[in-house]
């Protein structure tokens, strides 16, 4: 005992005036960590916005919202062209929506599946093959769907909707080489593990007692499903839709890769479209200075539809309690 | 199944329900393959359409003369992707395991609710944001180049580190944090000794998660890094390149033999951040069985 406690010499530490000035640094040290994030994420807002601003005002927030004609200049100093982003507004909205829309219900589908049917044997490998295709990159995703995936299943799917359900608007022919389509269902692909993973977290966190009690009263387990674990998941199924759609507004490469760059807004979903996002890298490298203003209010105009919906979602998803995982982020 | 029991009853609403059940099972068994095959097929032809491209000389030659022929490799990206993956994680983990500290030793400060609320909102901003703000802040400065690149990918890993960390080190048992304090060891003796050492493991986990999805950016890197023909060694000042970039590039060339090129780096990146995902999971499962 009396070796011991030499070796580790309580007190002795304690009492140092340098043990003292560590605590203060400590503190300094890993407050300064903290502020930076907060500062990183002001100064992103600031100076952004600052740098859009003669954009916005040159424009107009309405008609740089609504209006459809963008024609750059090349003016190093002054805004010189005319910037309106409702195009790509339009393009980002119909791509986010059409995969939410196909993500959704595969999501729930896929948690509930892992969450109630599959044994552990099963639902586990599954979850975490779900988790390791949130990890691959969104290029890879863009290539797959640019050189495999759109020619060989998209197109005849395009073909054979324009050819059926042409008469409605979205749906009209003809079938372009690139459009908000393939984006729209690679996007979904994409985002589609990421919701699977926050949803079925929920459907896990679901009370066995309550499962039990259903079954008890001889319900099958469809309606176990259907009538007891997705009702009371329903919020959480909200936040983890806007959290998808979230990621969904803000994907940029594959839908560059896939959108087709149009200049006009078509109803068609056939028809060449552009994402915001998308125009940002599709067109940085050939922009005058002025240009590149443009492209930062589009930024920013992304920037705070995405902030609104995920802090929404969070507070959602927050209010069910902590819910670890790396899905989220 | 238990729920089977009720079932065997007679009666036309208890074979409705049992009918509706399993039909609804085959619905979702069918959704799960709609789900899964796609997701399947992108590993799947990724390996298949790169592996052939993937020749030694890809993985040690950067681009020939010119782009329309064969061969040639990513080498550039490869270590432009390494180069700027390796800065910003040196950017990254110190402020961002700092800040999980803040919010873990100093949970009644006032920063704390804000500081883990604005990290929560900062994973949700679209990383071509992110590139379009080092872009007005650092490139209008100081140019395109390796530096501002790493910039954009730390400010990416920067909020995923701080909420990964932070749940990490809340599992940290207190009794070995109180076992510190009693033998007089203060503070931060506590958690550089005790607390970082405890969580290790765990930290190593998010970190590699986070490097995993740096490298797989595209984005912000067009707008930072911008792009290079050759490997790029210089800090800053000279655009760089990276495996993204190149795939972004060539995957819409023209050119077959840089489609081919592309899938080859497709593969290459894949590898990289699965085997990084793979490990670092690996890492959490083994903490997790102890």
């Amino acid at each position: 005992m009396t070796s011991r406690t030499t070796t580790l010499n309580p007190g002795g530490i304690a009492s140092s005036g340098r043990g003292r000035l560590g605590d203060r640094a400590f503190r300094w040290a890993v407050a300064a960590g903290g502020i930076t994030v907060l500062l990183i994420l002001a100064l992103m807002i600031g100076s952004t916005t600052l740098d859009a601003l003669p954009v916005f005002s040159s424009q107009g927030i309405v008609d740089f919202l609504t209006g459809i004609t963008w024609d750059p200049g090349v003016s190093r100093t002054e805004i010189t062209g005319t910037y309106q982003a409702g195009v790509f507004m339009f393009g980002t909205l119909v791509t986010s929506l059409l995969a939410i829309t196909l993500a959704l219900p595969l999501s729930i589908a896929i948690a509930l599946f892992l969450s109630d049917v599959a044994g552990p044997r099963v639902a586990r490998p599954l979850a975490y093959l779900v988790e390791l295709l949130a990890a691959i990159p969104s290029v890879v995703y863009g290539l797959w769907g640019l050189h495999f995936f759109a020619p060989t299943v998209l197109k005849p799917v395009a073909k054979f909707l324009s050819e059926t359900l042409g008469f409605i608007p979205i749906f009209e022919g003809p079938v372009v080489a690139f459009n908000p389509f393939y984006a729209g269902v690679v996007l979904a692909i994409m985002i589609l593990p990421i919701i699977t993973a926050i949803v079925h977290e929920i459907f896990r966190a679901a009370p066995a007692a309550e499962r039990q009690a259903a079954y008890a009263l001889g319900a099958t387990r469809w309606e176990v499903m259907w009538q007891v674990v997705v009702p009371r998941s329903r919020p959480g199924i909200v936040g983890a839709t806007m959290l998808g759609l979230g990621r969904a507004l803000g994907e940029t490469i594959a839908i560059a890769l896939l959108i087709g760059g149009g200049t006009t807004i078509n109803i068609s979903l056939f028809q060449q479209g552009e994402s915001i996002a998308a125009k940002i890298v599709n067109t940085f490298q050939e922009s005058a200075p002025e240009a590149i203003d443009a492209l930062i209010a589009l930024g920013v105009t992304l920037f705070a539809i995405t902030i609104v919906i995920n802090m929404a979602a969070r507070l959602i998803v927050r209010r069910l309690g902590d819910l670890s995982g790396e899905a989220i982020s | 199944m238990t729920a089977a029991v009720s079932l065997r009853a007679t009666g036309a609403r208890a074979r409705r329900r049992a009918f509706v059940n399993a039909a609804m099972h085959a619905v979702l068994g069918l959704a799960v393959l709609a789900a899964l095959v796609p997701l399947f097929l992108i590993i799947a032809v990724t390996i298949a359409q790169g592996l052939p491209a993937m020749t030694t000389e890809f993985l040690t030659s950067t681009f020939n003369f010119s782009r329309r022929v064969q061969g040639g490799g990513y080498l550039h990206g490869l270590i432009g992707t390494l180069y700027m993956g390796g800065l910003a994680t040196l950017m990254a983990v110190p402020i961002g395991i700092a800040a999980a500290l803040f919010l873990t030793e100093f949970p009644r400060s006032r920063l704390a609710a804000p500081i883990r609320f604005f990290a929560d909102v900062m994973t949700g901003v679209p990383s071509v944001f992110v590139g379009l703000f080092v872009y007005a802040v650092l490139v209008r400065q100081i140019g395109f180049g390796t530096f501002v690149g790493a910039v954009s990918l730390a400010i990416i890993m920067l909020p995923i580190i701080v909420r990964s960390a932070e749940e990490i080190l809340r599992t940290v048992p207190g009794d070995l944090k109180r076992g510190s304090y009693a033998l007089g060891a203060r503070q931060w003796q506590t958690v550089f000794r005790v607390t970082l050492p405890a969580a290790a493991s765990g930290l190593t986990t998010g970190v590699m998660l986070a490097v995993a999805r740096a490298l797989g950016e595209t984005a912000p890197l067009v707008l930072t890094a911008l792009a290079a023909q050759t490997v790029v060694l210089d800090f800053q000042g000279q655009g760089q390149t990276a495996l993204p970039l190149l795939i972004f590039r060539e995957a819409r060339g023209a050119f077959a033999a840089g489609q081919e090129r592309a899938w080859a780096g497709a593969l290459e990146l894949m590898a990289l951040v699965l085997v990084l995902s793979i490990v670092a999971r690996a890492i959490a499962t083994r903490r997790a069985a102890r």
